[in-house]
């Protein structure tokens, strides 16, 4: 689903390299924590898998798509089958949740009546039944993260893509942020998130991936945020 | 595709940049509006060209009295010298380019000068023996006036030989090079108005960063999020286009036949034809400049 080999991303004017020869592999269905250091390489890999940038060396398949040769114009097909979000929820301020998520919809050439019947079903689905007319400045932290959730998988992705996800929400909002991004990856949906909340990796025991210094230096199934005393590394 | 949903965008783009947008409007529009004014001159060109053309004779002035002996060495042409002149040109070989010709003395001449020049201080010094007697001379092909001005040049007792259109060609170099100026301009202002409209693409992508990068993130293709940009600026420019498509005409409805027609009557002018001949070529230049220059910005500033 995705295969990462022998990366290297280098960008310009750094001499340390972002990512360092890195090899990953995630099967379909997978829950995996990008973990590590601010500056680890965890947004660099998550760029990389949405095509936002192009590795320096090594090579990157999503979705059985060679994304060092994709043509350009292929590229945003491509996004179609992945949902992202983010830290700052990326909303736009002048539009409704619902004229929100519709955007996506409509930017992609979707008919009016699929909108319509699509999104009061992901409005349902993220527990947001009735608050489609309100605007995000009206919305609560974790509302709007649900709002941007529901934007990401509204059209049905394959693969989730969460940087930060939870990182400007308070412990009890992440949770249930959390438990709605459960319920998507059983769904059959393959998840990566990147995150910095110790509580939720140690919680929720997926497979943990730990980068440092732009290096995979743990790759643990059942994982916490720590590594083990024992060591695990695999 | 949805075509509401792009045609609100395009709307919100152009509400978002307002200032701009009119300014791409003015700046197309007198730029435009310059380059059909060199195209009305230059037609006008055509049109007097082949007017004059056709009424442009060649004279041969037979010399004077006063005529200086280096090119006169027999001063004032005698009867011989008319005769002469006049045998020449009802010769085989000069005959066949001629359509006709005519001789004009000291007397119509004068009187000729002193309708020409009425009211002014020249005409009250002149006397008729100053002025040349003439042989006007009509060819059949314009173009031929080369035969007579070398067959009569060198003819004992003719002053000079001159071929009108020498005359008109020094007015027509004058109305080329004003119609080459506005050209000039037009290029310049043109140049202008392709910055203008790159940077309002370049602005009106920025105010719309947000939108853009959702559109990018969920797979918007690169067609979807290009074409609000670049009907932006066509709508904008086509704007200005018509503008000056109507300035086009309106000049040559108000000014050159309300006006210039009605005051020099003796000349033939431009009409509405002319002016409908130029405006949807503006039209096109204008929308072809804009789909140019916001694709081109925005290859430059949205990156996909």
């Amino acid at each position: 689903m995705i295969r990462i080999e022998n990366v290297t991303k280098k960008y310009r004017g750094t001499a340390r390299p972002a990512l360092n020869q890195v090899t990953l592999e995630i099967e379909k269905g997978e829950f995996v924590f990008l973990v590590g250091a601010s500056g680890s390489g965890k947004s660099s890999l998550i760029s990389l898998i949405l095509r936002e940038e192009v590795p320096t060396k090594g090579l990157v398949h999503v979705l059985g798509e060679d994304l060092v040769r994709i043509p350009s114009r292929r590229v945003p097909y491509f996004r179609r089958k992945l949902g992202v979000v983010f830290q700052d929820f990326r909303l736009l301020p002048n539009k409704t949740v619902t004229q929100n998520i519709a955007f996506s919809l409509e930017v992609i050439g979707r008919s009016r009546g699929l909108i319509e019947a699509a999104v009061p079903d992901v409005l349902r689905l993220v527990g947001l039944e009735g608050k489609g007319d309100r605007y995000p400045n009206e919305l609560s932290g974790g509302e709007r993260q649900r709002v941007a959730l529901a934007r990401a998988i509204v059209n049905k992705p394959a693969i989730l893509l969460a940087d930060e996800p939870t990182g400007n929400l308070d412990g009890a909002t992440s949770e249930g942020i959390m438990s709605l991004i459960e319920r998507i990856n059983l769904a059959g949906t393959t998840v990566v998130m990147a995150t910095h909340d110790k509580a939720i990796v140690d919680r929720f025991k997926k497979r943990v991936v730990e980068l440092s210094g732009g290096e995979i230096i743990r790759d643990e199934r059942g994982g916490s945020y720590r590594a083990a005393e024992s060591g695990g590394e695999s | 595709m949805r075509l509401g949903f792009i045609f609100g965008e395009i709307a919100q783009g152009l509400k978002r940049n307002v200032s701009m947008v009119i300014s791409v409007i003015l700046v197309t529009f007198v730029s435009l509006t310059f380059v059909g004014t060199a195209g009305l001159l230059q037609l006008q060109i055509g049109q007097m060209k082949g007017y004059w053309y056709d009424r442009a004779q060649i004279a041969v002035y037979l010399c004077t009295a006063i005529d200086p002996a280096s090119s006169c060495p027999q001063g004032a042409a005698g009867n011989d010298i008319k005769k002469a002149v006049k045998e020449k040109l009802d010769s085989a070989t000069i005959k066949t380019y001629v359509a006709s010709f005519e001789f004009e003395d000291h007397k119509q001449a004068y009187k000729h000068f002193q309708e020409q020049f009425k009211g002014n201080a020249v005409a009250k010094y002149v006397t008729p023996e100053q002025l040349p007697e003439t042989f006007w001379v009509k060819l059949k092909n314009p173009n031929d006036s080369q035969i007579i001005l070398e067959s009569l040049g060198g003819q004992a007792g003719v002053f000079e030989v001159r071929d009108q259109r020498s005359y008109l060609d020094q007015i027509f170099s004058i109305l080329n090079a004003a119609s080459l100026a506005a050209v000039g301009i037009a290029a310049l202002m043109l140049f202008s108005a392709t910055l203008l409209i790159s940077t309002t693409i370049r602005l009106s992508a920025f105010s719309r960063r947000r939108e853009l990068g959702i559109m990018r993130l969920v797979g918007a293709s690169n067609f979807y999020i290009q074409l609000p940009f670049i009907l932006e600026g066509i709508v904008a420019a086509t704007i200005g286009s018509l503008l000056a498509a109507g300035a086009v005409v309106a000049v040559v409805q108000f000014f050159v036949q309300g006006y210039l027609a009605q005051q020099v009557s003796y000349m033939s002018f431009i009409g509405l034809g002319d002016a409908f001949l130029i405006a949807p070529a503006l039209v096109l230049v204008g929308i072809l400049l804009a789909a140019v220059a916001s694709s081109s910005a925005i290859n430059r500033y949205l990156k996909i």
